[in-house]
């Protein structure tokens, strides 16, 4: 392959590259847009902003997801808030310094150039969403209201109580919706994309399952945009959907894409502990909560011991007897750590046995003090939706007793790799949003997600995706009946079909459960060479038994939820692998990759950036062959890295 | 928490192949359930029992489980999203079940969402409701500044309160004339309520109204039912607002 070129213009600088790029790339005439057609894979905050600015520009859009209305779009779940260096807090905010807590949060694993113009277009987001009727929070004068969030030394998280995720898709929704109305875009809901199809080199369709049909249909394009999501399902309990899935992504993976930063996978420290075996997925609880609450284990084992058997009210243990060890540890950030050093900072105390529920693994997330200064009215106010979701599930009121919480896989930093125009290794294919792996490093900070998502969808992808599509305006409308499509359908029939055929006695979910368990176990929040070399071992061995045993019961052209499982479960068993042996080659820690191998003397993370101040590029060389590792240095000329530190 | 554990429990779900079939009840037995565990944790139990016997799953429509997306609809026990307040079917849990309880789990019975199989129906009635409106019209960029227009907090909490709903349908499927009027009246509300959504409410209400008749949604007789089971409590005060705005628009005609 060729040397790769990020695309990043070298010579003006950091604050004027993307003024300058801007102004320096393509640009289609409203005339000849109307000719382009661009599909668009999934709804989220990426997906559905990039398909509703790029339909209001005057393309054609198609977008494309699994559930059954765009609005479903797992971004909805987002809690706490979306970062902007807006600074009317007058805390000294501005864009560098967004910038700044941006690429040290992701452990300087992330380009300058990029976490850049992401905090450069943050404050148009919020603009953006306030003229869609976005119901932010806002103080008595009627002006916006902010809240802290972690690894910031300021005040810049805009919020919409602890619904914001929701609250920007409907958003964004509204707007595809505004277009869908106007015939701009057409939408496709309960259909899956399962293949990226190629033709003379370039992405110009898909072919999607129809979910309600089970039939296979193809759709053409001149540019195709993954806005599919993250993969943190491949650990099967997570905060994710259920639905979540890495399939699109993989193809576009085997189809040439590179895979940026796989092992890269965030741990987020407060969501609701595991309650036993029929669990079925993690539910978080925002990291806004440690604004006002204090993280503590009891000091005593012997307090553990009685919480962990339930003989102790945890209302009973004095103050003196709590370790409020973020406080302790970390002076400086306390509570308002960020999530990698939290995750790990809670593990520590439960390896250590400090841990106070049955099984051991879960820390006191406590309000009781807060309460005390500000009255429950004020914490009702800001938490209340979360308080009530809490008490749902765990039948513990948290207005009087502490809440439990413990680390889960919540979001995943890598993805396909993208240059700066958001375009992978492949022409015609973007990735956008959690599904590449750009700007959030090692370590993503709060609220930056919904930052991100919106930021490649309304103010980035429109713009350089005129680059590539004003070569392409002589390019008629993709034909679909094509020797490439029939190939490209022929190739999932039998993909799926060879799934359905093996007639064995093992559900998906049982794969899907059994590759969680090595996951969490080897490829978590700790990591080292044996280790991982086992889970390989492992995972290999599921695969073998997938294959062998797998059982899919209903019909092949029907809805049928269980083939959609084993196709999802068959990808994330090989996606596994390579998080696997990108773990094993990164022998540093940096953010939520900890390799137990390089560890400070106080427990943090210690990078090591002579050797690995890089993005792992992994290029797939066909089946049952080893992946090639390619990379692209990181350079960092506006920032000096140093050991992080939050003390 | 000690984990309590319900040792057998029955259910009667409703099984229909398709939207052209006729659909009935079967009888599951199901057995060890933990009262921690969610009510569609204790549905995956059945459905992989089922698989493990060779026989289809039960069919249901569920993303997030944890209360916020709105996929997940179905009438347990005769209420939308079962005997629990304030909560989808994602967040009910099983220990508001007894021990050797029998449940009864059906999609929700509204002639615009028909059924697509078993539990899962086709809402997207929903969405072309709010394709007919429910937006304020700008497009991305030119906007002024997020702080240029005050909006007292008042009107924002209570806009907020109406754009909480998850457009599960809970709403439709309870309301014995099937109407959607609460699900109408949240967006409309909502945006009637910010001046950025202001400029455009009389217009919008009209054309959401007039594509929910068109839909075969029916009319409203203020029973109220729709605010009790609505799993995110919008309180039928939108529905007032909603109409303010609807005659408004007539007035104008």
């Amino acid at each position: 392959m060729s040397v790769i070129d990020s695309k990043i213009p070298v010579s003006p600088a950091l604050e004027d590259k993307w003024q300058y790029h801007k102004a320096h790339i393509g640009v289609v005439s409203p005339a000849n847009k109307k000719k382009l057609d661009i599909i668009v894979i999934g709804t989220g905050l990426a997906g559905g902003s990039a398909a509703a600015s790029l339909a209001e520009l005057g393309y054609k859009v198609s977008t494309f997801c699994y559930q059954d209305s765009p609005r479903r779009a797992h971004s909805i779940a987002a809690q706490g808030g979306i970062n902007a260096a807006k600074n009317y807090t007058n805390d000294n905010d501005s864009v560098f310094r967004l910038f700044y807590e941006t690429i040290k949060g992701g452990d300087y694993r992330a380009r300058e150039a990029n976490v850049y113009r992401l905090a450069e277009v943050s404050n148009a987001i919020i603009d953006q969403c306030v003229a869609q009727g976005i119901p932010f929070a806002r103080d008595y004068g009627g002006l916006l209201a902010n809240r802290s969030f972690g690894g910031a030394l300021v005040s810049r998280t805009f919020y919409a109580r602890g619904q914001t995720g929701q609250q920007l898709l409907l958003g964004c929704y509204g707007a595809m919706n505004r277009q869908i109305n106007k015939g701009a875009i057409k939408s496709y809901t309960r259909h899956e994309v399962l293949d990226i199809v190629i033709v003379d080199g370039k992405a110009r369709g898909v072919i999607a399952r129809n979910l309600v049909t089970g039939k296979l249909e193809r759709y053409g394009a001149h540019a195709v945009v993954l806005a599919s999501g993250g993969y943190g399902n491949v650990f099967f309990l997570s905060t994710n959907a259920m639905g979540c899935n890495v399939s699109a992504a993989w193809d576009a993976y085997k189809k040439g894409a590179l895979f940026g930063n796989p092992c890269f996978v965030q741990i987020h420290p407060t969501c609701i502990p595991v309650h036993g075996e029929q669990q079925s997925k993690l539910t978080l609880m925002s990291e806004s909560l440690r604004n006002d609450g204090r993280v503590w284990t009891p000091k005593k084992k012997e307090d553990a011991i009685k919480l962990q058997k339930g003989e102790l009210n945890p209302n009973d243990i004095t103050d003196e007897d709590r370790d409020f060890y973020l406080e302790r540890r970390y002076p400086a950030f306390g509570n308002l750590v960020p999530r990698d050093v939290a995750s790990r900072a809670a593990k520590e105390r439960c390896d250590a046995g400090f841990g106070v529920n049955p099984s051991g693994k879960a820390v006191f997330l406590d309000f009781k003090y807060a309460i005390a200064e500000m009255g429950r009215e004020t914490i009702a106010k800001r938490y209340g939706n979360l308080f009530q979701m809490y008490e749902k599930i765990n039948d513990v009121d948290p207005y009087h007793n502490p809440m439990m919480i413990y680390p889960a896989i919540h979001y995943t930093m890598g993805g396909l790799w993208v240059d700066y125009n958001l375009m992978t290794t492949v022409p015609g294919l973007y990735s956008i949003g959690e599904a590449n792996f750009s700007d959030h490093g090692a370590n993503r900070l709060g609220a930056s997600a919904l930052m991100q998502g919106l930021a490649d969808g309304y103010f980035i992808l429109p713009y350089t995706i005129g680059d590539f599509l004003s070569k392409e305006i002589q390019t008629p409308r993709i034909k679909t009946d094509t020797k490439e499509f029939d190939e490209a359908e022929k190739r999932i029939y039998n993909r799926l079909k060879k799934l359905y055929d093996i007639k064995g006695t093992k559900s998906p979910d049982y794969f899907h459960k059994e590759l969680g368990h090595v996951m969490w176990d080897y490829i978590g929040m700790a990591r080292d060479a044996e280790g991982l070399k086992k889970a390989l071992k492992l995972i290999a061995e599921i695969d073998a038994d997938f294959h062998k045993n797998l059982r899919v019961v209903g019909d092949f052209e029907d809805m049928n939820n269980e083939l959609e499982k084993a196709g999802r479960v068959e990808d994330f068993i090989q996606l596994a692998k390579l998080m696997a042996l990108d773990a094993l080659d990164r022998n540093e820690s940096c953010g939520g990759h900890c390799r137990t191998e390089s560890i400070t003397e106080d427990g943090e993370a210690k990078r090591d950036d002579v050797n690995y101040a890089y993005v792992s590029m992994w290029e797939y060389k066909g089946e049952n062959k080893e992946p090639e590792l390619l990379k692209e240095k990181l350079e960092f000329k506006n920032v000096t890295p140093d050991q992080r530190s939050y003390k | 928490m000690a984990d309590i554990i319900l040792k057998n429990l029955t259910l009667k779900i409703w099984r229909q192949k398709n939207a052209k079939t006729k659909g009935k009840f079967e009888t599951y037995k199901i057995h060890n359930i933990s009262q921690g565990s969610s009510f569609l944790e204790m549905l995956d139990v059945l459905n992989e029992q089922l698989v493990s016997e060779n026989k289809e799953p039960v069919a249901f429509d569920h993303d997030c489980r944890e209360g916020i997306c709105g996929t997940c609809s179905m009438f347990v026990d005769g209420h939308a999203h079962g005997p629990d307040t304030e909560v989808t079917t994602c967040q009910l849990h099983m220990r508001k079940f007894n021990e050797g309880a029998t449940i009864t789990i059906e999609p929700w019975r509204v002639g615009a969402f028909p059924v697509i199989k078993d539990l899962i129906v086709d809402r997207s009635a929903y969405d072309k409701i709010l394709q007919a409106g429910g937006y304020t019209s700008v497009n991305t960029g030119g906007v002024p500044d997020a702080n240029s227009i005050p909006i007292s907090n008042d009107n924002a909490e209570e806009a907020m309160d109406a754009a909480s709903c998850i457009g599960c349908g809970a709403c439709a499927a309870t309301c014995k004339n099937s109407s959607a009027m609460l699900f109408v009246a949240a967006k409309v509300s909502q945006l009637a309520l910010l001046p950025q959504g202001k400029i455009e409410a009389a217009r919008r209400a009209k054309s959401m109204v007039a594509k929910m008749d068109e839909l075969g949604f029916g009319g409203c007789t203020n029973t109220g039912a729709c605010q009790m089971e609505c799993p995110k409590s919008i309180s039928i005060e939108h529905i007032a607002r909603l109409n303010r705005e609807f005659l408004k628009a007539k007035f104008k005609d």
